[in-house]
């Protein structure tokens, strides 16, 4: 892999790290499966296109956050108010933002961002052609990492956390679940989009589908992080969903470069997720049985 | 302090389900008033305590705090006046967060302070007030609460619930899931923090010894009724045995005769 692939790879690996960041706040922090994702990322991706467009790549980072975070509210909304189960809020709001997404883009499909102004054509007179993408994706995923980090110690993080570890305490104290739930999914909905946005302007290019698949890219993302640390603080949990995602980018980088088809990737994503996720459990299952085993030859002995 | 006017809650209405399960009931309590709560199994204790804490809102009448109207306030508007623990010590805590988390969490909440986490003068104080509980809770402030035994997630919900001291503290049955060494000292916890802070506070129990022994106050319940409420003297020369021959049905179920 020359130096080249690899930047490119550490650069959508950090702009993918802030979708695993967002997941690890819903996700793992909240414990709600949020299928917003995948309409929050294009969301995003969508915004910032069309601002850029427009010729305001800058505002478009700016915009693209705060429509995510719209859409996040409209799913806790949808689960804390209106009583939908949390998957199937996700859902609705992931449909309905198909359309709304279609309507951001000017009812085209796709949108081409060539010979126009992006953050990084800005960079570049900044930091020089070679670094012009790095910095400032990784400056914004540092910021995100950074603000995460802060924004649990607050009140109100300690607050969202203990939504999610515990609801009946919660219910019983003065916190409004209710609004640590919409706290919690605007913020992780906004990095989302953030992400979405960055990457329109990174590739000068975005579809309606760019989005599909997005929960189970991060949640492989943040799972290839967790099992490089079982046990640990925040900030290590934090720094290392963002580490997974660069090297989720890695394995994919990998993948093609050994000439695997790019149709399959979300079939490799998909497996990492349910492997990764069902590994606990099996591995407790064949322990147990080999512990049967042992515990029969042994009776079998003493008899 | 607390005055309940002519409180009545029914469940499933218009219903063959419907059941009235609270008053008309009316209560005043003073302030710094400990009281004890007994009744055999539904007689509307614990639908008491939700109706005073807002799990749901009442049907009828008015429920005052400090001379402030809270018939209609929600559950977490209430809590921040109202400290409550349950029976089941899980109930209390946050598993994945640490001491020191849960602590914050309960301290910043309650003063609705602002700011990054904690300094290090509330840390020291913190862990003063687990060095109180004679635990040993003070060494492991870093660890999950998951990892602590029910006996040690109670006491530290007790500390959580005064650590900025509520007007109002319920304690439902707290120390029914322990074991009856643990149970034994996490009441006494409750009892000299109670007096310490001189809170008011009302503590349902099924043990008709101590709920006669401990406090100033008793009350028992059935039916959704206040049927006995005695103090002063009158509580004093009460006897388990005179409430047992007096309130037989009332009270007849296994667990208080074994108690």
């Amino acid at each position: 892999m020359s130096f080249l692939v690899l930047m490119g790879t550490v650069e959508q690996g950090l702009i993918y790290g802030l979708v695993a960041l967002a997941l690890l706040l819903s996700y793992r922090v909240l414990d709600i499966a949020d299928l917003t994702v995948d309409g929050s990322f294009t969301l995003g991706a969508a915004v910032s296109a069309v601002l850029t467009l427009a010729g305001h790549p800058l505002l478009a980072l700016v915009a693209a956050p705060l429509a995510g975070a719209a859409a996040g509210l409209i799913t806790a909304v949808l689960q804390t108010k209106c009583r939908v189960a949390p998957i199937l809020a996700g859902i609705i709001t992931m449909t309905a933002l198909y359309s709304i997404n279609l309507m951001v883009m000017g009812n085209k499909a796709n949108l081409t961002l060539l010979r126009k102004t992006t953050v990084f054509s800005l960079s570049e007179k900044v930091f020089g052609s070679q670094f012009a993408k790095l910095v400032p994706i990784a400056l914004i995923a540092a910021l995100c990492g950074i603000g995460v980090w802060l924004f649990l110690r607050t009140p109100l993080g300690l607050a969202v956390r203990a939504t999610g570890d515990n609801r009946a305490m919660v219910e019983a104290s003065s916190i409004n679940p209710a609004y640590t739930t919409a706290v919690g999914l605007a913020l992780a909905n906004a990095l989302v989009a953030l992400a979405g946005a960055q990457l329109a302007q990174y590739q000068q290019f975005m579809e309606i589908n760019t989005g599909t698949g997005m929960v189970v890219i991060g949640l492989a993302s943040l799972i290839i992080g967790e099992v490089l640390l079982r046990q640990g603080g925040m900030g290590k949990r934090i720094a290392l969903a963002l580490g997974g995602a660069v090297i989720y980018r890695l394995i994919v980088a990998v993948a093609l470069s050994a000439s695997v088809s790019p149709s399959n990737l979300k079939l490799v994503s998909a497996l990492i997720v349910a492997v990764a996720i069902s590994a606990p459990t099996v591995r407790a299952s064949f322990a147990l049985s080999a512990k049967k085993r042992k515990a029969g030859a042994l009776h079998a002995r003493t008899k | 302090m607390l005055v309940l006017n002519e409180v009545s809650k029914t469940f499933y209405p218009d219903t063959v389900n419907e059941k009235r399960a609270l008053g008309p009931l009316s209560l005043e309590l003073k302030e710094g008033e400990f009281v004890t709560v007994i009744g055999g199994n539904g007689a509307g204790k614990s639908t008491l305590f939700n109706a005073i804490g807002g799990s749901f809102l009442v049907d009828e009448g008015q429920i005052l705090l400090d001379g402030k109207d809270i018939t209609y306030l929600p559950a977490y508007r209430r809590s921040r006046e109202i400290g409550r623990i349950l029976q089941d010590p899980m109930m209390g805590t946050a598993p994945h967060m640490t001491i020191s988390e849960n602590l914050t969490l309960a301290y910043m909440q309650c003063k609705r302070s602002h700011g990054f986490g904690i300094g290090k003068k509330e840390r020291e104080e913190f862990r003063e007030k687990l060095a109180t509980l004679g635990l040993g809770l003070e060494d492991r402030m870093e660890s999950p609460v998951g990892l602590l035994s029910g006996g040690q997630r109670q006491a530290l919900t007790l500390l959580m619930a005064v650590l900025v001291p509520p007007k109002l503290l319920l304690l439902d049955e707290h120390t029914a899931a322990l074991d009856p060494a643990t149970a034994e000292k996490v009441l006494a916890l409750t009892c000299e923090t109670v007096r310490e802070q001189k809170l008011t506070c009302m503590m349902i129990t099924h043990h008709i010894e101590s709920a006669l022994r401990l406090g100033d106050r008793t009350l028992m319940l059935e039916d959704g009724h206040i049927v006995l409420d005695i103090a002063g003297e009158e509580r004093a020369a009460m006897t388990v045995e005179t409430l047992l021959v007096k309130f037989r049905k009332s009270l007849d179920n296994d667990r208080m005769l074994l108690s």
